[in-house]
């Protein structure tokens, strides 16, 4: 039996006015599925997962969450689908001005009745989670950048979210910190069931967490390729999916390296 | 000292010993550079002589580079380094130049004269074909498109002030049946940081301002005996004019930046993505509790103000008038009448709306840089004044119609 797919993104075209930066996405998350949306650099994975979360309206095509299309949702039941994800930044995106028990509390404030006991326990507890237990009075200013990340991951997750999005993870973070954020986010899907997107072009990660993944090419301006990273590597048809995935070192012809320039005009 | 020098001296010279010698080339100084362009039958001979480092004047490379653009063409350029020196990037942009004029002349390059370190900084030079769309077009556009994108430019502007417009006046409705989400302890912030912090500099120029209009009033209507009327001046002034801009103006230049500066940064590292994607509306968490404290905290600053600026004036007429201290107090309450009071207090609201607006807006059209933030708050600051000081001489001539 097919199972039902969590995130059904179909048709998908983004851009910034006329300039369009992907178009034609369309693949499937799973429930439970680590999914790395990847490629070089500036090919447009950012917006991509912008779209996905409800920052962006993509030029055309559809993002489906558990069936129901999140674009043309009014935007009461948007707000509602958003609550099931939780999103990190790539900075973390702390709110700068509160502390980071604010931070996770603000959302447990406005949309559950708990009380301030309550909440005080449920931040202890995210903030465990994450390693940073006893950091609640510290404001974003005063914890350094992965600490800072860790602390966004502790917001993201204060809803309990059905979905996490990762936006480069890794990214400015030394290789201990990013191997112990891997760690985490396979925790999390392991032991909460959590579906988890990362954008990511670190190789590294995308081997160590990702079991599905899209790559997309900045030239073609479309996805190459949809699948578990590491089959992609041995077996995608496509060359440069396989020359990305294996650090510039895949065997095979100039030839599918020519087709992946754009067609001259 | 000289000592010092002395072995400075030996260093640098054993550092360029060591860089020749990993070159493979012998360690030799070499004398003043010289480019020497010869050519033999088919073949164009160049020859790299003395010491080619950017610190000497160094011939450029057209000697070459123009035997490869006039015909007849040689069939080939080799490179002779055979009596080159000592030798850094400057060599290396002169035989980039004539490398790059003998592809695009279709001309056979041949290195290998050249010591093998410059021959492998040079094919790495040319391992990556230049990408030509990368290169950004400088020519400048014509009137016709500078006017047309400007246009675009200011629509696009027009359209985003609008909408944020209609999004503070749902939010506005949303908090007035009780319905936004926002921290209530936010909004008590905005207050204190819009009204207790800013009475020091409230009081100070709005006591000086008082004191001004109190010395042109003395020197004006003391000839004619009517110094007293002094007392009327200042009190109608500060209350129906100069209090509320004098306030505005203050609290743009305080508060409207510091608004466009906070909303703009937030927005730079994502703050404001993080908002949204919580389903919390940025207008309603961040823009209207701004505006209800500059809506609340303006007019009773400018009341405050009116009081600074007629004791200002009463403290410059105590002392040039004849007049005492009961007297002035009586003239200033019989001039100031309901309207004048009611008047100043409704512009200070209108005000504070404006400069709370202008300051939100900039922040929240920010773009995502450090150099945007600096822009936003400038922005926000010249809007705010102009709208201030527009919206002050449209309600005078209101006022004046209906008699205000």
């Amino acid at each position: 039996m097919a199972q039902e797919p969590h995130i059904h993104v179909d048709a998908l075209t983004v851009g910034y006015g006329s300039f369009i930066v992907q178009r034609d996405l369309s693949f499937a998350i799973n429930r439970g599925d680590i999914f790395i949306i990847m490629g070089g650099s500036g090919c447009g994975k950012s917006t991509v997962m912008k779209a996905m979360i409800g920052l962006k309206r993509p030029v055309y095509g559809v993002v489906d969450f558990g069936g129901e299309s999140f674009w043309s949702a009014a935007p009461a039941r948007q707000d509602v689908l958003k609550r099931k994800f939780g999103t990190l930044f790539q900075a973390g995106a702390l709110w700068s001005s509160m502390t980071l028990a604010e931070n996770v509390a603000l959302p447990l404030r406005q949309y559950t009745d708990l009380n301030d006991a309550d909440i005080r326990e449920l931040i202890a507890y995210k903030l465990s989670l994450v390693g940073l237990a006893g950091f609640e009075d510290y404001y974003p200013s005063e914890l350094s950048g992965g600490m800072r990340k860790r602390a966004g991951l502790a917001r993201a997750m204060a809803l309990d979210p059905e979905i996490l999005f990762f936006d480069e993870p890794s990214a400015g973070l030394d290789p201990i910190s990013a191997k112990l954020l891997d760690d985490l986010i396979l925790e999390l899907r392991d032991s909460l069931g959590t579906t988890v997107v990362v954008v990511t072009h670190e190789l590294e990660s995308i081997f160590a967490i990702g079991n599905n993944g899209v790559f997309l090419d900045a030239t073609r301006k479309t996805q190459l390729a949809t699948g578990d990273p590491k089959r992609l590597r041995d077996e995608a048809t496509s060359f440069v999916v396989r020359n990305f995935l294996s650090r510039g070192t895949a065997e095979g012809d100039e030839q599918d390296l020519e087709l992946a320039r754009p067609p001259s005009p | 000292m000289p000592k010092i020098r002395a072995t400075m001296n030996r260093w640098q010279r054993i550092g360029e010993h060591v860089i020749d010698e990993h070159d493979g080339d012998v360690c030799q100084e070499g004398g003043t550079p010289e480019l020497r362009v010869s050519r033999d039958g088919d073949e164009l001979h160049v020859s790299f002589v003395g010491r080619w480092r950017l610190d000497s004047d160094l011939p450029p490379a057209d000697a070459a580079v123009d035997q490869l653009r006039s015909s007849p063409l040689p069939g080939a350029v080799r490179i002779d380094a055979s009596e080159l020196g000592a030798w850094d990037s400057g060599l290396l942009t002169r035989l980039v130049a004539i490398r790059r004029a003998a592809i695009a002349a279709g001309v056979r390059f041949d290195g290998h004269g050249l010591p093998q370190g410059i021959a492998r900084l040079l094919d790495l030079a040319f391992a990556v074909e230049a990408r030509e769309d990368a290169r950004r077009e400088r020519t400048s556009p014509g009137l016709l498109v500078r006017t047309g994108e400007t246009t675009l430019e200011v629509w696009n502007d027009l359209h985003a002030l609008l909408r944020f417009l209609g999004g503070v006046w749902l939010s506005a409705r949303r908090f007035a049946r009780g319905r936004a989400r926002y921290l209530k302890s936010n909004l008590v912030l905005h207050i204190q940081e819009a009204g207790v912090e800013a009475y020091p500099i409230v009081s100070l120029l709005s006591f000086l301002i008082g004191m001004i209009f109190a010395f042109v009033g003395v020197m004006q209507l003391r000839p004619f005996g009517a110094g007293i009327y002094t007392a009327d001046l200042v009190a109608v002034a500060m209350i129906r004019e100069m209090a509320p801009i004098m306030t505005a103006i203050i609290m743009a230049g305080r508060t409207g930046a510091a608004y466009a500066a906070e909303i703009g940064t937030m927005k730079v590292n994502e703050e404001i993505d993080a908002l949204t994607t919580l389903g919390l509306d940025p207008i309603d968490f961040l823009v209207t509790p701004r505006m209800i404290a500059l809506v609340l905290m303006i007019p009773l600053l400018s009341i405050y103000a009116s009081f600074m600026g007629i004791m200002g004036g009463m403290s410059v007429a105590l002392v040039m008038l004849d007049v005492g201290l009961v007297q002035y107090v009586q003239q200033t309450i019989a001039a100031v009448g309901f309207n004048s009071l009611f008047g100043g207090l409704f512009k200070s609201v209108v005000y504070g709306a404006l400069v709370a607006l202008a300051g939100c807006q900039q922040g929240m059209a920010c773009g995502d840089s450090a150099m945007a933030v600096g822009q936003a708050t400038t922005r926000a600051v010249v809007m705010s004044i102009v709208l201030i000081v527009v919206s002050a001489a449209i309600l005078t001539v209101i006022y004046i119609n209906l008699g205000i």
